[in-house]
């Protein structure tokens, strides 16, 4: 009796979910648990939750989420590593004998979880962050199209990186890789609750992606400060468009894809089973249909990083300005015409086979024209090698190699050899990483000033920098070369003992790399202590060009008190050299939105349905489900939603921001 | 640069010192939301891929010939069609101002698209009691989700508009007010272009 009671309340969950069984996880936790009891006590020691809920948590301004995200981002960041770490401990050690320490079950779920939290809740975040924080300001814009959808979007990413944390010590996680293949993650081979898990967060996680990145494009397009036509946007603002129109093209299909896939685990449909007609391959084809993209949607705002950063660091305008939109807008297109190459093992014919694969090599063109454009500006530019330009190059030294795998992985019958290998792996790390990574240091680097006001410490930047650069060509070189030899991935141990000294060195480096990850943390510690030495009252440090330097650092929460009229790509460099001063006298009323927690709630709510209906909870889903539809119903009762900044509030914020 | 042939002296307009009105104008919404039934689109568009690509999967099970009843549907799409005009209707009362008129189109519009969703799961029963069911094959599992799929947009049209009739009545025709039942529309009529897809790539194309 009482245990049918207790299934009707905790459906599957028991204490046997929890595994106390496992020391690494229970240690995990143990540091978790003490760490977050840690950061709950500050806050409430130093009476911080209102200032938390008003400042933070309920914010609809585009600075703060795009500063929460980037917060999300770095936290996940620890955790994505820690998964790198143990992998490359795991085969470093398990050779012939040696079965070295994690079983297979706890390695597959490690794996899994590492591709999945790098690229949703690390590299994603990062990425929406920054384009969040810099766009508006850059077009000249007070907020985007739709703030309180900024703030859903950013709470419904949170609520799908916390399930995936909880599956560390609630049950398990997937264990069928980064994108949840069928047939393992089919009920039939993985009855227990790692799918559900991934499904349920990326279900999540993506809406909210979805959402952000249709609020972007319409900010981009209807926001602009007048005299910014399209082709005088900067590039950056470019493929921040071009990503988030690619982003809303490929996301329904991923979302599509794992709803049918909850279905078969929920309802009992046969879309990717192996019997009664499902189709495992369907689920391939959706995945990579989102997945290569989804990649693009990744490394095109980085290369708007990389082109403000070499254009600003080389005191010259940006070489080949249209071409660089155009080659953007073709790397948009092409990149939705390639997916077929993740299997072209799939057996769809040679006629098929060859166009995935050229239309594969084709984008190399306009990536290619990209790299020379940023060799261009450098030349003859009188570069600067701060910390953003550091990477840069450390960029097109590293990217380019992996450009070059790319294209010699893109000919069929190469891939037919190498598909699977750790050569695979090799390359994606070294373009993420390579592309991906250290543009978002660049950019962390860059627009650090702008959102805080002080620069982060050069002396532990560079510590970062090497770290990072060294440490990914020692961990890499050897997955390149073991691969090329014939290794597969996602394997756990080795006959060969001959292999064991590549796999030692790629260790050796993950732990270069560690010290990079280290020393960032360390940099923004020094930082903070140090900020009075390292601040910036200008609001312009770097002699920049693009608007967002036209304003004090950090912003005014309105952005800019006057609308800025843009007349040259480069406005405000343009403004610097006309001698263009902003207006001290004269405000006008601002119109502003008001802050709302509705998004938090909203996305506490969804978590709690995904959490629910992962452990077959009905009735709290059931629950759950009902109050987030009144809640979004109720949301749309409040018309109140608005506010006038009056001009005496906008002179005291402007003369405060002028250090006056 | 264009701008150098500005004359000496005379200095561009860098910022803008009058009153710029509201910055957050409402084309935008109606710009957003139809990129959101772009996105909306695309989810379809993955759900009548499926369809085709699972369209022979039988399994031994059910083919469309034995199931359906293709004048049952015929009257559906009737109704659904028809609902389009009624919302047509609805918004031609809402640029005449008229608050009872489009309250009235609307729960017309409400009335049939009920119709609609009571027809579908009437079919749905009958299937389901003759062992046609979502579990049957990966044809059925396609099918059921596609065509549910849409229902489920129809019901949440169906709550949308009890929605705005409430605001209507606190409020009246408002910015806010007008903006939303542009979008409302915009989102029905989406529905109906959708279904025509349905009808004719499920059922008729089903029934050859």
């Amino acid at each position: 009796m009482s245990d049918t009671l207790a299934k009707a309340i905790f459906g599957r969950l028991s204490w046997e979910s929890i595994p106390l069984h496992e020391p690494i996880l229970l240690g995990t936790f143990a540091v978790v648990a003490l760490l977050g009891a840690v950061i709950l006590g500050a806050v409430t020691y130093f009476r911080l939750w209102g200032w938390l809920w008003r400042e933070w948590l309920t914010s609809v301004d585009h600075k703060k989420i795009g500063i929460m995200y980037i917060i999300l981002g770095i936290v996940m960041l620890l955790r994505g590593f820690s998964d790198a770490l143990m992998m490359r401990l795991q085969q470093a050690l398990a050779f012939g004998a040696d079965q070295g320490y994690l079983t297979a079950h706890h390695y597959d779920q490690i794996f899994t979880a590492h591709g999945t939290i790098m690229i949703f809740f690390v590299a994603i975040p990062l990425i929406v962050g920054i384009v969040n924080f810099v766009m508006p300001l850059q077009i000249g814009a007070r907020d985007v199209a739709f703030p309180f959808l900024n703030s859903l979007s950013l709470w419904l990413t949170v609520a799908g990186a916390l399930l995936v944390m909880a599956s560390l010590f609630v049950g398990e996680f997937s264990r069928a890789g980064w994108l949840n293949y069928v047939p393992v993650a089919n009920l039939a081979n993985s009855p227990d609750t790692g799918p559900d898990y991934y499904l349920w967060a990326l279900e999540i996680a993506g809406v909210g992606t979805t959402l952000s990145s249709i609020n972007m494009v319409t900010t981009i397009l209807k926001l602009r400060a007048p005299g910014m036509t399209l082709m005088k946007m900067p590039v950056f603002t470019w493929t921040a468009l071009c990503s988030n129109v690619l982003a809303i093209a490929i996301f329904p299909a991923l979302t599509g894809a794992f709803a049918l896939l909850l279905l078969d685990r929920y309802v009992g449909t046969n879309f990717f089973t192996n019997d009664f007609g499902g189709n495992p391959m369907l689920y391939w084809n959706f995945v990579w249909l989102w997945g290569h993209p989804e990649v693009y949607v990744l490394i095109l705002p980085v290369f708007g990083i990389y082109s403000e950063v070499t254009s600003t660091f080389c005191g010259k305008r940006l070489f080949g300005y249209s071409s660089m939109v155009y080659a953007s807008v073709v790397i948009t297109i092409l990149s939705y015409l390639v997916w077929l190459h993740h299997f072209f093992t799939m057996g769809s014919g040679a006629s098929v086979n060859s166009f995935f694969g050229i239309a594969t090599m084709v984008i190399s063109i306009p990536t290619g024209a990209k790299i020379f454009n940023w060799l261009f500006t450098m030349y003859r530019g009188e570069i600067r090698f701060e910390l953003p330009m550091m990477w840069v190059v450390a960029f097109m030294l590293t990217f380019v190699v992996g450009g070059m795998t790319g294209v010699l992985l893109a000919v069929p019958p190469a891939d037919f050899v190498l598909h699977n290998s750790l050569f695979l792996v090799a390359h994606f790390h070294n373009v993420i990483i390579g592309g991906v990574v250290f543009g978002l240091f660049a950019g962390m680097y860059y627009w650090f000033p702008k959102a805080f006001g002080f620069r982060l410490d050069p002396f532990w930047g560079k510590v970062t920098f090497w770290g990072w650069v060294v440490g990914y060509w020692v961990a890499w070189t050897p997955i390149y070369i073991v691969g090329l030899m014939g290794t597969t991935r996602r394997v756990r141990h080795f006959d060969d003992p001959s292999l064991q000294i590549w796999f030692v060195i790629a260790g050796i480096g993950a732990l270069i790399i560690l010290v990079g990850i280290l020393a960032f943390v360390i940099q923004i510690a020094v930082s903070i202590i140090n900020r009075e030495k390292l601040r910036d009252t200008t609001g312009d440090p770097w002699n920049g060009r693009t608007l967002e330097w036209a304003m004090p650092s950090p912003p005014p929460f309105y952005n800019f008190a006057f609308t800025p009229v843009v007349h040259d790509h480069d406005a405000w460099y343009d403004m610097k050299a006309r001698g263009a001063r902003a207006p001290t006298t004269g405000y006008l009323p601002i119109h502003m939105p008001r802050n709302t927690g509705a998004g938090l709630i909203i996305s506490a709510l969804a978590m709690v349905l995904g959490f629910a209906m992962i452990w077959y909870m009905w009735w709290l889903a059931m629950a759950a489900f009902v109050a987030l539809l009144v809640v979004s119903i109720a949301h749309t009762f409040n018309y109140n939603r608005d506010y006038f900044v009056t001009p005496d509030e906008v002179s005291r914020a402007e003369r405060l921001g002028a250090g006056v | 640069m264009e701008n150098d042939s500005v004359a000496a002296g005379v200095q561009p307009v860098f910022y803008q010192t009058a009153d710029e009105g509201p910055a957050h104008a409402g084309g935008g919404t109606l710009l957003g939301f139809w990129i959101y039934l772009m996105s909306d689109a695309l989810i379809f568009a993955t759900l009548f891929a499926t369809f085709g690509v699972l369209s022979t999967s039988f399994a031994g099970g059910p083919q469309p010939r034995d199931l359906f009843d293709l004048r049952l549907v015929g009257f559906n799409t009737a109704v659904l069609l028809v609902s389009a005009l009624t919302c047509g209707l609805a918004m031609i009362a809402m640029q005449q101002g008229r608050l009872g008129a489009l309250r009235f189109w609307l729960i017309v519009t409400a009335l049939l698209g009920m119709t609609f969703v009571g027809v579908e799961l009437s079919e749905f029963a009958h299937m389901i009691s003759e062992g046609a069911t979502p579990q049957r094959s990966g044809y059925l599992s396609a099918f059921f989700t596609l065509v549910s799929t849409h229902g489920l947009h129809v019901t949440f049209g169906v709550i949308w508009i009890a929605c705005m009739l409430v605001q209507l009545g606190q409020r009246g025709l408002q910015a806010d007010n007008r903006r939303r039942l542009l979008c409302l529309s915009m989102f029905w009529h989406f529905l109906d272009v959708v279904w025509i897809g349905v009808f004719t790539f499920v059922y008729l194309l089903g029934a050859l």
